[in-house]
């Protein structure tokens, strides 16, 4: 039911348009001269008067506007461009300080090691030549020990022989054949006690 | 019930009757209009242009992409040689644009839809175009209508076309423009006028067709307008760079 009024309601307006068209229907207004020279009189003016502000005055201001937008551009990246440059340098410049203070440090090092080495050089020369010396002292000290030794021996021998022989026989016994005979034994032995 | 579908190109005096001779050059819808599109353009433009920022506001990025869309269009059609016209063309571009565009808006006149306006625009790129061409190569200019690697039994008929296709350039060019301005919104009217009289009940299929060409029509605005001075520029690569 709705349906059908629905379509029929189409159906019948599709009349109305016709005959409202077909009543009010006029040639094309486009064709009609009336206002053709009022038409192209403000067509000039207006166009005209558009073309004389925008040639002269807006279109040099956004030719300019963009000129100096790209200009400022280029400057700024010339700009950055130097600044890394720069940059560059100086981080160049850095690492050779850097470096030659690392070649100074060492030099520094080494001079300094090489002192210390010749310090230690001089000090254990004086050690040295002290100890020699003392090992000579006391090895003229163990030759004169050396030396006195065997006289001292045959005295302690000529004594405990005599005290010996007058505790035994009970007469005094001269020193001096004694010391003799003492004297001849440690001739004899004396190359087998001391390997001389 | 529905208003004529033509109605919407009738052209009406505005204020009085104002005569210079025999000649009636009244203030009419048409004139409102143009002017209104020419103050809009010059309002949009001069406000873009006024500040140079180096990060451009909203109005100064819209003048200066046109800027460069017309340079473009100009220098990738019609060389370099082209840039002392850069000025009319952008005018040309900008004026039927907006002119097209203000049509679009519901109770507008469409001073494009007009073929006076549109013929006396193509009429006036038709001579300075030719005065051009015949100043850059003087009588050498008469060589665009001989093309190169004709068998000469066909050359007298060429030359006749040729002259024939140049000779109707104004039309083509301005009868494409009125043409496509008048029938899509003779079209979108017709259909609006069917909403009304089929009602609630059958007036969405219409309506909804007027929604599409709404959107469609935006879009021949703009390609009528691109199209309208993108063949000025090819025209004037004829006059510029002659190539037969």
């Amino acid at each position: 039911m709705v349906k059908k009024i629905y379509f029929q309601s189409i159906f019948f307006s599709f009349f109305f348009i016709k005959e409202a068209f077909a009543a009010e229907s006029g040639g094309m207004p486009q064709l009609n001269p009336e206002f053709w020279v009022s038409q192209i009189f403000w067509l000039i003016l207006t166009f005209g008067i558009m073309y004389l502000v925008l040639s002269k005055l807006i279109l040099p201001k956004i030719s300019n506007n963009l000129e100096s937008r790209k200009s400022q551009i280029l400057e700024n990246i010339e700009a950055a461009e130097k600044q890394r440059e720069d940059s560059d340098a100086k981080l160049k410049e850095y690492d050779e300080i850097i470096s030659k203070s690392k070649d100074e440090a060492n030099s520094i090092f080494n001079q300094a090691r090489e002192k210390a080495l010749k310090d230690i050089g001089a000090k254990r020369e004086v050690l040295d030549k002290q100890i020699d010396s003392e090992i000579a002292e006391a090895e003229k000290e163990i030759d004169a020990l050396r030396k006195n030794a065997p006289d001292k021996i045959n005295k302690i021998a000529i004594e405990t022989s005599s005290e010996l022989l007058q505790k035994l026989i009970g007469a005094e016994v001269n020193n001096s054949s004694i010391s003799a005979i003492v004297d001849d034994l440690s001739k004899r032995n004396g190359d087998k006690y001391y390997g001389n | 019930m529905a208003a004529n579908p033509m109605s919407q190109f009738d052209v009406y005096r505005i204020g009085p009757e104002i005569k210079v001779g025999a000649f009636d050059i009244s203030f009419t819808n048409a004139s409102l209009f143009m002017i209104l599109s020419t103050v809009s353009i010059l309002l949009i433009f001069n406000l873009g242009s006024k500040k140079n920022s180096i990060l451009p506001n909203k109005i100064q990025l819209l003048a200066e992409l046109s800027y460069t869309f017309v340079s473009k269009m100009i220098s990738d059609t019609a060389g370099s040689k082209a840039k002392p016209y850069f000025a009319f063309i952008f005018s040309l571009f900008m004026f039927v644009l907006f002119c097209n565009m203000f049509g679009m808006i519901p109770y507008t006149f469409t001073v494009t839809s007009h073929i006076i306006v549109t013929f006396v625009l193509a009429a006036f790129i038709f001579i300075g175009v030719t005065v051009i061409g015949f100043i850059k190569h003087g009588f050498g200019y008469l060589k665009l209508f001989v093309p190169s690697g004709v068998p000469a039994v066909l050359l007298p008929l060429i030359v006749i076309i040729e002259i024939i296709s140049y000779l109707s350039r104004p039309i083509s060019l301005s009868v494409r423009l009125f043409a496509n301005m008048m029938a899509g919104h003779t079209m979108m009217k017709v259909f609006g006028g069917f909403v009304i009289s089929l009602g609630i009940v059958g007036g969405w299929l219409p309506l909804s067709f007027s929604v599409a060409l709404t959107g469609l029509e935006i879009l021949v605005a703009f390609l009528q307008a691109y199209v309208f001075a993108i063949l000025t520029c090819i025209y004037l690569n004829d006059a510029l760079n002659l190539h037969h």
